[in-house]
């Protein structure tokens, strides 16, 4: 197996991209990470998109992006698990350089989700639940992971409080994080009396509906060294399955795909968990980053909420997670943030994350999830 | 949602609370599946889950998809029936404040949703206090 | 001898009360509650209708006679708020209590009698040895339009029953049926609430019928008021059931035990039938009762039963209809009460 690298990323400003169609958001991104690669040919391209058909009545949108990204005739595939869609997509083109098969693949994940209403988005993000035994009900993913969230504070203690930490914390690096949608800072009270959308959960703890893209380029680590590129090598890669019935697990509190995910990318990268200098992982609620944390055994279990509260996770801390504002301030176009989370780690190791940069980090780590945690993908990246 | 075809096929688990049961591990799987993921048994046999339980977890939604506007505000939870079998459905007939883990549901037959006004009316099941 | 064997009641949680309706309108409920008898009724729930009411009821009959749901050969449905105008609401029952598919299946219609109409057919077709048990449902959602004197009483609730030639709760003694055309009160094809002759409804539509089925039948199997411990008439307000069981000769404490509608309301095709369950739940053996519907437009099925000794088994094995009448009372006001019940417009 060939080592990966990953020499180009492009991203522009997240948000409510009203004047911008799909195709527009996607190629603006693209070109922006084949200037950084320095590269005008691909082999290849892979797209996580969760739901272009729900957002934008648009499927078959692999063939289009290719198009207009004046690529055609280059094999193009749309890779959907949901919201984990983006981060698949990464280890696929990863998995296409380091087969030997293609030199260079450009990696993009999109959603355009601002052109249904709000109840319409609602519905077109449960579709990742099970339709027949959960979204039948009514059930949404607010309303998933607040169930997640009332069994973790009723099984471990963990406070409301706790969880508005994640938020402000967040926050707070997204301030520092100009392309975010929400670049601001929020306090503990704001996330409080924030308005209800599924108890315990509020607004806040919630990671917004946004637009926006963001595209990455592989190659081989040779061929960067040639290019004279900064290399940034991907090491590790895991993914895994759970069911996505939250109702089916055996602990309703504990992300088990992730945990898989974790520990295949551990023992590939040759890294633990106490080694990694920074990530980026699926905050899609508050609770969520909590119950990551632990099933990455970043912290014990049950023991995310008080670890926040300590501020392990925050930028100067012990292990800074979502140094990028994560999905709650940078925004969450669902297909794009598997890849905005590799963008985030890449910048962070090659030292260009500016205000908000680690210091000295070498390791980084990204755990993208798709669902109420059915679908997860973890990679590790390590600075030469 | 559900189309005619779509809805009419889950009649049995959602009116009679179908399900099967592994032959080897005995784990029992509602809606009924065709392999056991346990222990990989293909020989299942057809029973029907318990129609009492105790509350896992639950919320509210305040925030529905659009097709659930009019219900909301709604609870939904998590139960575990009394045969192991853990279940996603509204609870109904119980104020907000008096939602508890723990607590004693019951299945109840209630219309789960309506397709517009003049769609199919789905039924099934909710949770009410037991 | 063919009777019941099993006997079930639902009752919707949610009431509203009588000066809650007045407020709205700015009627005087102090008579109202003295004129109709009436304090509070039942409002459905938006996800509660005539057929979830029905298999909630019918469960319940179930678990009084212990018999196995595939066995039975007939599952009827009584109601004039039936979910769908084209499309029968007792294969939904039928399906869910296990019934299928070897049944015959009907939803029957005739205003508030459409309950009793199912059970006569069930019992006949059981007494006919065509099927061995049959089970009928009285059950409705009833609309009263906004205003009306009917929305102080239309109400919801469902009462099922199983009849059959096996472990007998109640014998069936005799039956008999009374009617006329007489145009006291419809609902026209499209139209949302239904519209009444006033005080037409009275003397020569409910009390006609009522006494003329109830005459007929004690008649037929020559017995008098006295001969009966219980009395079950329909009713869609307080006064009326004892009217007409003055006038017929009946005393009060042979009505009291199934009056149920100054707390439920009108039931419509739920309501005696619903009479009727709860009168079993607090009858003994060799107890006689009668029991006559009255359906506007307009007719009266009439029943005589005679309680057996299985009643003291089967009582307990499913809710008491007064005790769910009775407890768990959720109290709306009329701005919910009219948001369940789709009485507000709203945009597409």
């Amino acid at each position: 197996m060939r080592e990966v690298a990953v020499i180009g990323t492009g991203m522009t400003k997240w948000g409510e991209l009203w004047d911008k169609s799909l195709r527009t958001i996607f190629v603006e991104t693209a070109l922006l990470a084949l200037k950084d690669a320095g590269v005008e040919k691909i082999d290849s391209m892979y797209v996580g998109s969760m739901s272009s058909g729900l957002f934008v009545g648009q499927e078959h949108i692999a063939s289009l992006l290719a198009d207009y990204l004046g690529q055609a005739p280059v094999p193009s595939a749309r890779v959907e698990t949901a919201c984990a869609s983006g981060g698949l997509a990464f280890r696929l083109g990863f998995i296409e350089i380091a087969s030997g098969m293609s030199e260079v693949v450009l990696v993009s994940g999109i959603e355009k989700m601002t052109d249904v209403n709000g109840y319409e988005a609602t519905y077109a993000l449960g579709t990742a639940a099970d339709q027949e035994y959960e979204g039948y009900h009514g059930i949404t993913f607010p309303g998933l992971y607040a169930l997640m969230a009332r069994a973790h504070m009723e099984k471990y203690g963990t406070t409301r409080e706790q969880l508005a930490m994640v938020a402000v914390k967040n926050h707070k690096n997204g301030a520092k994080n100009p392309l975010a949608q929400f670049p601001f800072e929020i306090t503990v009270d704001a996330v409080l009396n924030s308005v209800m959308v599924a108890d315990p959960l509020r607004i806040l703890d919630c990671s917004p509906i946004t637009d926006g893209a963001a595209a990455v380029i592989l190659c081989p680590v040779e061929m960067a060294r040639k290019m004279g590129k900064p290399v940034v090598k991907v090491t590790g890669t895991g993914h895994a399955t759970d069911t996505i019935a939250l109702s089916s697990r055996k602990d309703i509190t504990w992300l088990e795909a992730t945990y898989q995910a974790g520990k295949k990318a551990y023992e590939m990268a040759g890294k633990k968990p106490e080694e990694i200098d920074v990530l980026e992982v699926h905050d899609c609620f508050t609770i969520a980053e909590i119950c990551v944390m632990e099933a990455l055994g970043l912290v014990e279990k049950g023991q995310g909420g008080k670890a926040v509260e300590e501020g392990w996770t925050a930028l100067e801390g012990k292990i800074p997670i979502n140094t990028s504002g994560g999905l709650k301030s940078k925004g969450h176009p669902v297909g794009a943030t598997g890849v905005a989370q590799v963008i985030e780690i890449v910048k962070q190791l090659r030292g260009e994350s500016v205000e908000r940069q680690v210091k000295d980090a070498k390791v980084g780590m990204t755990q993208n999830m798709g669902g109420s945690g059915g679908s997860t993908v973890v990679h590790v990246f390590e600075k030469e | 949602m559900p189309t005619p075809s779509r809805y009419w096929r889950e009649i049995p688990q959602r009116y009679r609370f179908e399900a099967n049961q592994c032959t080897k591990c005995q784990a029992k799987f509602f809606p009924p599946r065709l392999i056991c993921p346990e222990c990989k048994n293909k020989e299942l046999e057809e029973t029907k889950i318990e129609e009492k339980g105790k509350l896992l977890t639950y919320t509210i939604i305040r925030v529905p998809p659009h097709q659930y506007v009019d219900q909301a505000p709604f609870a939904v939870g998590i139960v575990e029936l009394d045969d192991g079998v853990k279940l996603t459905g509204q609870i109904v007939d119980c104020d907000f404040d008096d939602l508890k883990i723990g607590m004693r549901l019951k299945l109840e037959f209630r219309k789960v949703y309506q397709e517009g006004d003049s769609g199919i009316l789905c039924y099934g099941y909710k949770f009410v206090p037991d | 001898m063919q009777g019941i064997v099993g006997y079930g009641a639902y009752i919707p949680r949610n009431r509203i009360k009588v000066e809650e309706i007045a407020k709205v309108w700015g009627a005087d409920a102090p008579s109202y509650k003295r004129g109709l008898m009436l304090e509070e009724k039942s409002v459905p729930s938006p996800d509660q209708d005539t057929i979830t009411m029905s298999v909630e009821a019918s469960k319940n009959a179930l678990k009084r006679a212990k018999i196995d749901p595939a066995e039975i050969g007939a599952v009827y449905i009584g109601s004039e708020s039936h979910p769908y105008a084209v499309k029968p609401s007792g294969t939904v029952l039928a399906e869910a209590l296990g019934a299928t598919p070897e049944a015959h299946t009907a939803d029957f219609e005739f205003a508030c009698k459409a309950g009793t109409e199912g059970m006569y057919v069930a019992l006949s077709l059981v007494k006919a040895d065509e099927i061995k048990y049959g089970l009928a449902v009285g059950a409705d959602t009833s609309q009263g339009a906004p205003g009306d004197a009917l929305e102080y009483s239309a109400a919801a609730g469902a009462a099922s029953f199983i009849f059959g030639k096996e472990n007998i709760v109640a014998k069936a003694i005799e039956t008999y049926a009374y009617m006329t055309d007489t145009p006291d009160f419809w609902r026209r094809e499209y139209q949302y609430y239904p519209q009444h002759g006033g005080r037409f409804t009275g003397d020569p539509a409910y009390f006609k019928h009522i006494t003329g089925a109830a005459k007929g039948i004690m008649d037929k199997a020559g017995m008098k008021p006295a001969d009966f411990d219980y009395v079950i008439f329909h009713q869609p307000n307080g006064k009326f059931p004892f009217r007409v069981g003055k006038m017929l000769g009946f005393q009060k404490e042979q009505i009291e035990p199934g009056w149920l509608v100054n707390l439920l309301g009108n039931t419509y095709s739920g309501s005696s039938p619903l009479g009727l369950t709860s009168t079993l739940d607090i009858s003994k053996s060799g107890d006689m009762i009668l029991i006559v519907s009255y359906g506007s437009g307009a007719g009266s099925d009439a029943f005589i039963f005679e309680v057996t000794d299985r009643i003291d088994e089967v009582r307990d094995l499913a809710p008491k209809t007064r005790d769910v009448l009775e407890n768990n009372r959720n109290y709306l006001e009329y701005g919910e009460y009219a948001k369940f019940r789709h009485k507000i417009k709203k945009a597409d």
